[in-house]
């Protein structure tokens, strides 16, 4: 139902934030995630930022499929 | 390795392929034991669209039955609050903002684009902060912002309302049709007409809300659900991890978008929700009442609610006969077993709002499978 | 003089002032020179004919501007049916009050494009509607083409044809809608809106073997790729992993939740040919800048006009027309 997608954090000014979805830049509110800073990637939803994306869950969740996979587990 | 790295990976196809390899020998086993198909339901607009944009609606369609509930908000709203907005884009000077969304959902009395055609100042807003923006630069003029959307859309509206508050402006207003999930998946689970054996979870929803918010499916109901993301990888490891649930007996609610969802949510972004908003219950197209389940404006922000600001009345609601969008809403049919699919309901004459809306069910089976029988889904 | 004026188009001494200082100079054509009531042109036997308007708004937009739009795109309609554009007509419908610098400049602009692609300019017009009755400049451009040997016919179209798209998808769009009020995008993604006669003609010439070709303007390529299939009463198989795209174009595209196969483009072709001769063609579009990510996207199969898309995932979902106009989203 929510349209939202990952942006990286260019610089912060205020309440208000300027990302870049891979190449289009935008500037979007970060009234609702206070603790961001330059060089964070953010879900960005309706011009608001609305959480961090965490690179350590982002590779573990890749990594465990991986060793699943690797052990041949189908169960 | 470098975060931008590691997010492309979720779009790459080799890996979204070894997962289905793993999965299907899965599904297969479960549909064996169960006798029949297995009957995943998601809850989420995006979800509806990304399952037929990557081809997993196709490749699974052997395997599981991927229904598509009430999870876009554009087809939940009722007749009567989108008459209620065409009665407010007839107010002499008023300027309507609206996400793109909802420009062309059917009310008793033509649409928003119709509207905008007879004369009606209706503009499209990427965020709610635009709405405010257009206020502020038309200090002479009403600024309407049509608010519809979950729980993901709402503390937005709220952090517009409240960058609105700090500027003084007296010449916006919302027309609050938000509403919240839980309650309608409470709902569905009830219905002894619906049989759901597992639950996709909308990923966006649970940012706000947190993967707690949703233990009661899994402690209340004992459905097997799973908060998912919206690349394809994520969409598989969802549904493997669904499956995973059904083999082993298991019901919980497992965070399979970790990256991006956490325990608890954004306690902000709810903080936001509970100052601006205040929960009653709401109607739901083709689904009815369901208590608790809408948002209205609360306490000292009631200034800001276009209901009261502009007496209007949205008139007597007609429900378009034949349509069984209620019915698609809630699983029990599949689209294309509505008398009215792809016959006197299509993307350019729609009946219903699952038509209209992109994300709506009936528009994703209309645009990209459209050449399936009724045989080819299961019951 | 700075403004348009209502008198401008009133057929007295302003309007000829236009005609003469504006319209003829920046197009240096002789015939518009003569100011008669028709032009009397040369052509082969054959022609064809055809008339597009265009009532772009922005005006201007990164990678042109009304004019180069209004000039490359009646160019583009003679050459991908199948002939050699020779005569424009160019008229203008002008806002009272639109300043007369941005006339200038579109009309230089469409006289430029002109003469790169070889065209001339033989008749116009000129009308002004009160403010608020138009948007700044709307403009109809009507071209003749001397027909050439091989054109394009649907029927032609045979089970195992290649199906080709001369370069990346949706720009033209993407570019519009991130200017557009409300959205506010900063981005570098420009129109591809360019004449392509210098490479459509030559291919026409040279390959036996192409069915047809088409510009996907409006409806962008998933809707030209269903008008084709119909026509041709065949059933067309994209891969996606094939389309050619800007990256920031998909990005755009994604963020306000609109598929850029259904995004205009102003200075692309599809061409459906013989697949024996699908690599040369390919190869001939990328020597051009306009044509360098040119690729064979699908082939043709037996059917009844389905356009389907097998996903990189590796399954299928159907291509349908853009049913009006795309609006950002955020569900």
């Amino acid at each position: 139902m929510c349209l939202s997608l990952p942006a990286k954090v260019l610089s912060i000014k205020g309440n208000l934030a300027e990302v870049d979805f891979m190449g289009v830049k935008k500037e979007v509110g970060t009234t609702l995630l206070k603790d961001i800073k330059v060089g964070d990637y953010v879900m960005v939803h309706a011009g608001f930022a609305i959480e961090k994306i965490s690179p350590e869950e982002a590779e573990k969740t890749l990594k465990l499929w991986e060793e699943i996979e690797a052990a041949g587990n189908i169960e | 390795m470098k975060l931008q790295e590691i997010l492309n990976k979720y779009r790459k196809p080799d890996m979204g392929k070894r997962i289905l390899k793993n999965l299907v020998p899965k599904l297969e086993r479960i549909n064996d034991r169960l006798g029949r198909k297995l009957n995943l339901m998601e809850v989420c607009g995006t979800h509806t669209v990304n399952i037929s944009q990557t081809g997993i609606r196709d490749l699974l369609l052997p395997y599981v039955n991927l229904k598509s509930g009430p999870g876009c908000p554009v087809c939940v709203t009722d007749n009567r609050e989108i008459d209620w907005m065409l009665a407010l884009a007839d107010i002499k000077g008023v300027i309507i903002t609206t996400f793109g969304d909802m420009m062309r959902v059917p009310g008793s009395r033509g649409s928003l684009v119709e509207q905008k055609a007879a004369g009606a100042d209706v503009r499209v807003v990427y965020s709610g902060l635009d709405a405010v923006k257009t206020a502020l630069n038309n200090p002479e003029r009403e600024v309407i912002f049509l608010g519809v959307g979950f729980e993901t859309t709402v503390p937005t509206v709220a952090a517009s309302l409240m960058e609105a508050e700090t500027l003084g402006l007296e010449n916006f207003s919302v027309f609050s049709a938000h509403k919240v999930v839980p309650p309608a998946l409470r709902i569905l689970l009830e219905d002894p007409e619906i049989k759901i054996d597992g639950l996709i979870l909308p990923g966006h929803v649970s940012v706000i809300l947190g993967r707690k918010a949703w233990d009661f499916l899994a402690e209340e109901y004992g459905c097997p659900s799973a908060v998912v993301g919206f690349e394809a990888v994520d969409i598989l490891l969802g549904v493997n991890n669904l499956a995973d649930q059904i083999l082993q007996g298991k019901a919980e609610v497992a965070n399979a978008y970790p990256r991006a969802v956490k325990e608890e949510g954004n306690k902000a972004a709810q903080e936001l929700i509970d100052r601006y908003f205040t929960v009653t219950d709401a109607q739901w197209r083709g689904i009815g009442t369901i208590p608790q389940s809408g948002l209205e404006l609360a306490g000292e922000f009631k200034k800001f609610n276009a209901k009261d600001r502009f007496h209007v009345s949205p008139g007597e609601s007609r429900v378009p006969k034949g349509c069984a969008c209620g019915d698609v809403l809630k699983g029990k049919i599949w689209p294309n077993q509505c008398p009215l699919f792809a016959g006197a309901c299509t993307p350019t004459s729609p009946v219903g709002p699952c038509m209209v809306s992109s994300e709506g069910a009936c528009a994703a089976y209309y645009r990209f499978h459209r050449n399936l029988k009724e045989g080819d889904l299961g019951g | 003089m700075d403004k348009i004026l209502l008198a401008h188009g009133d057929g007295g001494l302003l309007t000829h002032r236009l005609i003469e200082e504006i319209f003829v100079r920046e197009f240096g054509s002789d015939i518009l020179g003569e100011m008669g009531d028709a032009a009397g042109i040369e052509c082969g036997k054959k022609i064809a004919f055809a008339t597009d308007s265009f009532v772009v708004s922005p005006i201007f937009f990164p990678g042109g501007d009304i004019g180069k739009l209004a000039c490359a795109g009646t160019v583009n309609d003679l050459s991908v049916y199948g002939s050699k554009p020779r005569f424009l007509s160019v008229s203008f419908i002008l806002e009272e009050g639109t300043p007369m610098e941005d006339l200038i400049k579109v009309a230089r602009s469409l006289g430029e494009t002109a003469r790169f692609a070889g065209v001339k300019i033989a008749a116009g017009d000129t009308k002004v509607v009160e403010k608020g009755k138009g948007d700044k400049i709307y403009i109809n451009t009507a071209g003749v083409g001397e027909m050439l040997d091989n054109f394009s016919q649907a029927h032609k179209i045979k089970t195992g044809d290649a199906i080709i798209v001369s370069g990346n998808i949706g720009d033209h769009g993407a570019a519009i809608i991130s200017r557009r009020a409300g959205i506010d995008f900063e981005s570098v993604i420009k129109s591809d809106c360019a004449p392509l006669n210098h490479i459509i003609v030559p291919l026409w010439e040279a390959y036996e073997g192409i069915r047809l070709m088409r510009d996907p303007t409006r409806g962008g390529v998933a809707t030209t790729l269903k008008e084709i299939a119909m026509q041709a009463s065949k059933d067309f198989l994209i891969y996606e992993e094939l389309l050619p795209f800007d990256p920031q174009v998909r990005s755009a595209a994604e963020v306000l939740g609109l598929d850029p196969l259904y995004l205009a483009n102003e200075g692309k072709f599809i061409a459906v040919v013989d697949a024996a001769i699908a690599g040369e063609v390919v190869n001939f579009i990328r020597r051009f800048p306009e044509g360098e990510n040119a690729a064979v996207i699908g082939e043709v199969l037996e059917g009844r006009g389905d356009v389907k898309v097998k996903t990189p995932l590796g399954g299928t979902k159907l291509l349908d027309m853009l049913t009006g106009e795309q609006l950002p989203r955020i569900c």
